[in-house]
């Protein structure tokens, strides 16, 4: 049997280029490509004619070099403005906060990607994402610290069967210490962080820019005006800095409500919520969410809670065998979450991941969030 | 392994390795010294700029060698500029042109205060002639670009009736020859060109050189100065090792001019042509590359003047669009089964993006992202035909069908 043929992000970082030696190294027939995202980064190039990430282009390709592999540059820069950059804009515009990198995987990173190599003839993907992918399901890496399945949860059976993830039982000092002893010239580059089309980390800024200023008030949760704001969209659920407004206590924002203009303020303890409603339900095995107990992480570096899984709609139970009647999605799926702690609010637009042990049962987006005992707060 | 991307490089001839040789082994020497070595190496350097001269039909003092054929274009462009008064710093430039000439303009209009005005082409990549004459200053327009034939469809342009126009506007004509350098046709003089660029390595010769020719009273400004080589136009010392073999490369193409490679080169073609077309019925030709698929009469151009003299079109170029597969995909098996050509345009990290070229023609941008180039040149063969066509056919074997990869293959939505 011929070696696998197996098609590998670069990015330019150390992450792919070891995954790429890794790859390699496991003697796959091995492709490199690197992904162009974004037209316009505004310290590079001249005059609009723009390619991103020039020197992150030529990191990969020298990697891909030294590994003796063929490498090529993919311009998905249109897919990326419309699934990412567009959609991260009008999420905040609409008074949710997004996760642009959960967002950039299942349209354009993974999953996206995923499908034209198949359709170039690959047999596989392999990305460096600090993910486990094992007997077709999705792990936690195993770096707590960098550990990526988070983002990824979104997968599905058919994605995680070629899907390949060579750092997941690596840690990121294992990793560099890979990318140095094979010679890598991305083994010491710097970690990238923040949101990768917000060069300067500004996303305040960078949403003032593209929708100019939209004033309106800062209340409490009486309704009471206690300040004023430059756009609603500068705030996400959980934000306490910036709200330009004296308190004799710190105020958190409760509630973004772009259509009034309205930011809802209030105490640490209004912040508290025990249930969580997701939207666009997932799962990594293809088969619908029960009635179960699960812990959710909500933010991507943030703690997990335990919680009680409650479907709540489109749930009949079908089994294996069941092949009639209608088609039974595992995807779209509301859930509630009750949680077995109050955490603090998670803003809508988030994700939220489930867990079993180590293992990725699925997630949502986050719709919205209340206490428990007052579910009429959900929307 | 098949190279059918000449127009992106053309393999060294076997001439000009021969000719350079020497160069390299012997003592280093500066063809400005006055020691024999130094005399070896202007003799050589002489030679080459004779054997350029006389593929282009221009005296030998009208050569001015350069880096390649960005600097040469960018010298015409900004030399032209900075030569003359601000207020008669109009340019104008086909759409077509490439970058070497439309980045300079953009520099020009961004940091010299001249103005840009582009004319536009027609569906074939032509320049349209009333068009461009509308946009003509007549005291103000310095210069007009107009290349002799386009590196990504291969389309011809009427340079003679443009240079007519160019001229009774005072303004200069530059002319972009660098792909169309070896044609039969690309006569300086008998075309009225003022600035002609061309490249060594599109000839077979090495990168790194090329040359503007330069017609004699043009007013040029140099853009880089020290040791006052290359009359004061061009400083910097001669590699004569790499101008020797540019010139075996020209003297090279001048002999396959005569000996008529052209029409070998036009008929590999158009074998390639019914090869890829067995293989994909819908496939559209870009451009109008010589008599692509037809039989050798010159395209209508309703409304436009006849030009005194036709636009010449690349006869080893072939631009084909196959609706509906991705050019990045395309390439990447294509490479894989051991075919090397491309996408007719590419950024600096290599992602191919929309070509203006096509963008100009009338394409829209998904089109232009399903443009695959083929370009032959002076070592082709038919076997060379051959095996591309067995390649793009396994290509679209694994592409097929084509169907489900039409638009954005990102397309996936969670919910149902």
């Amino acid at each position: 049997m011929s070696a696998p043929q197996v098609l590998v992000a670069m990015s330019g970082g150390v992450d792919s280029s070891v995954t790429a030696a890794l790859a390699v190294e496991a003697g796959w027939d091995v492709t490199g490509v690197h992904l162009k995202l974004a037209d316009t980064p505004g310290h590079l190039q001249v005059q609009g004619k723009g390619c991103c990430t020039l020197a992150d282009a030529d990191d990969a390709r020298r990697v891909a070099g030294t590994l003796g592999i063929p490498f090529y540059v993919w311009d998905m820069a249109e897919d990326f403005q419309r699934a990412v950059v567009d959609d991260f804009a009008a999420e905040y515009a609409g008074g949710r906060t997004p996760n642009p990198c959960a967002r950039c995987n299942e349209q354009v990173k993974v999953v996206g990607l995923l499908a034209r190599a198949r359709a170039l003839g690959f047999d596989a993907l392999a990305t460096g994402h600090y993910a486990r992918g094992e007997d077709g399901r999705l792990y936690r890496g195993a770096d707590a610290a960098k550990d990526q399945s988070y983002v990824l949860y979104m997968l599905g059976p058919d994605e995680l069967e070629h899907l390949r993830l060579p750092l997941g039982r690596l840690t990121k000092p294992e990793v560099r210490a890979t990318a140095a002893r094979l010679g890598l010239r991305t083994a010491a580059k710097p970690e990238s962080y923040d949101v990768c089309f917000v060069p300067d980390g500004d996303t305040a800024g960078w949403l003032e820019r593209r929708f100019g200023p939209r004033p309106g008030q800062v209340v409490d949760t009486a309704g009471r005006v206690l300040g004023h704001h430059r756009g609603a969209y500068r705030y996400t659920v959980g934000q306490r800095r910036g709200l330009g407004i004296a308190a004799p206590t710190p105020r958190y924002v409760l509630r973004v409500e772009p259509a009034a203009g309205r930011v809802v303020v209030g105490e640490r303890a209004d912040l508290a919520i025990t249930t969580v409603e997701l939207e666009r339900t997932t799962t990594t095995d293809g088969r619908p969410l029960r009635p179960r107990h699960a812990k959710v992480r909500l933010r991507a570096h943030g703690t997990e809670v335990g919680c009680r899984v409650v479907p709540l709609e489109d749930t009949a139970p079908r089994g294996p065998g069941d092949l009639h009647g209608a088609p039974a999605h595992p995807h779209g799926t509301r859930v509630r979450l009750e949680l077995d702690e109050p955490v603090d609010a998670v803003a809508p637009g988030q994700a939220g991941v489930l867990y079993d042990g180590d293992l990725v049962l699925g997630g949502g987006t986050v719709a919205g969030s209340g206490p428990a005992d007052d579910r009429a707060q959900l929307s | 392994m098949t190279y059918l991307d000449y127009a992106a490089s053309a393999p060294l001839r076997p001439e000009a390795l021969a000719a350079m040789l020497p160069l390299l082994e012997r003592p280093a020497a500066n063809p400005s010294s006055q020691h024999v070595q130094g005399r070896a190496a202007r003799a050589a350097v002489e030679t080459a700029r004779e054997q350029v001269a006389a593929l282009v039909g221009a005296a030998p003092g009208d050569v001015v060698f350069t880096s390649g054929g960005t600097e040469a274009d960018n010298l015409a462009v900004k030399g032209t500029v900075l030569a003359r008064a601000p207020e008669a710093r109009h340019l104008v430039c086909s759409a077509v042109e490439h970058h070497a000439v439309l980045d300079a303009a953009a520099w020009a209009e961004a940091d010299a205060g001249a103005q840009v005005d582009l004319a536009p082409v027609d569906r074939l990549g032509r320049v349209e002639l009333d068009r461009l004459a509308a946009l003509l200053q007549p005291g103000r327009t310095a210069l007009v670009a107009v290349m002799a034939a386009n590196n990504e469809v291969g389309t011809g342009q009427p340079v003679a009736a443009v240079a007519e126009l160019s001229h009774a506007a005072g303004a200069v004509l530059l002319c972009d020859a660098v792909q169309a350098a070896a044609l039969p046709g690309v006569d300086m003089t008998a075309d009225g060109v003022d600035l002609l660029a061309i490249a060594s390595h599109k000839l077979g010769g090495p990168t790194g050189v090329g040359a503007l020719i330069v017609r004699p009273g043009t007013a040029l400004r140099p853009l880089i100065h020290g040791g006052g080589q290359e009359r004061g136009l061009r400083s910097g010392t001669l590699p004569a090792a790499a101008l020797a073999g540019f010139g075996a490369a020209a003297a090279a193409a001048l002999t396959d001019r005569r000996t008529g490679a052209t029409t070998t080169l036009t008929t590999l073609r158009s074998h390639l042509l019914a090869g890829l077309r067995t293989l994909a019925p819908d496939l559209e030709v870009n451009g109008e590359p010589g008599h692509v698929g037809g039989n050798g009469s010159t395209p209508n151009r309703n409304g436009v003047p006849s030009p005194s003299r036709p636009g010449l079109g690349l006869p080893g170029l072939l631009s084909v669009r196959f609706p509906g597969r991705r050019a990045e995909d395309l390439l990447l098996l294509l490479d894989r089964y051991g075919l090397a050509c491309s996408a007719g345009s590419a950024c600096a990290s290599g992602a191919v993006t929309p070509s203006h070229v096509l963008v100009a023609m009338g394409r829209g941008p998904a089109e232009a992202r399903e443009t695959v180039r083929f370009s032959l040149g002076h070592a082709s063969t038919q076997a060379d035909v051959d095996a591309a066509v067995a390649a793009v056919a396994q290509a679209l074997e694994v592409l097929a069908p084509a169907e489900d990869r039409k638009g954005s293959p990102a397309r996936r939505e969670v919910a149902p």
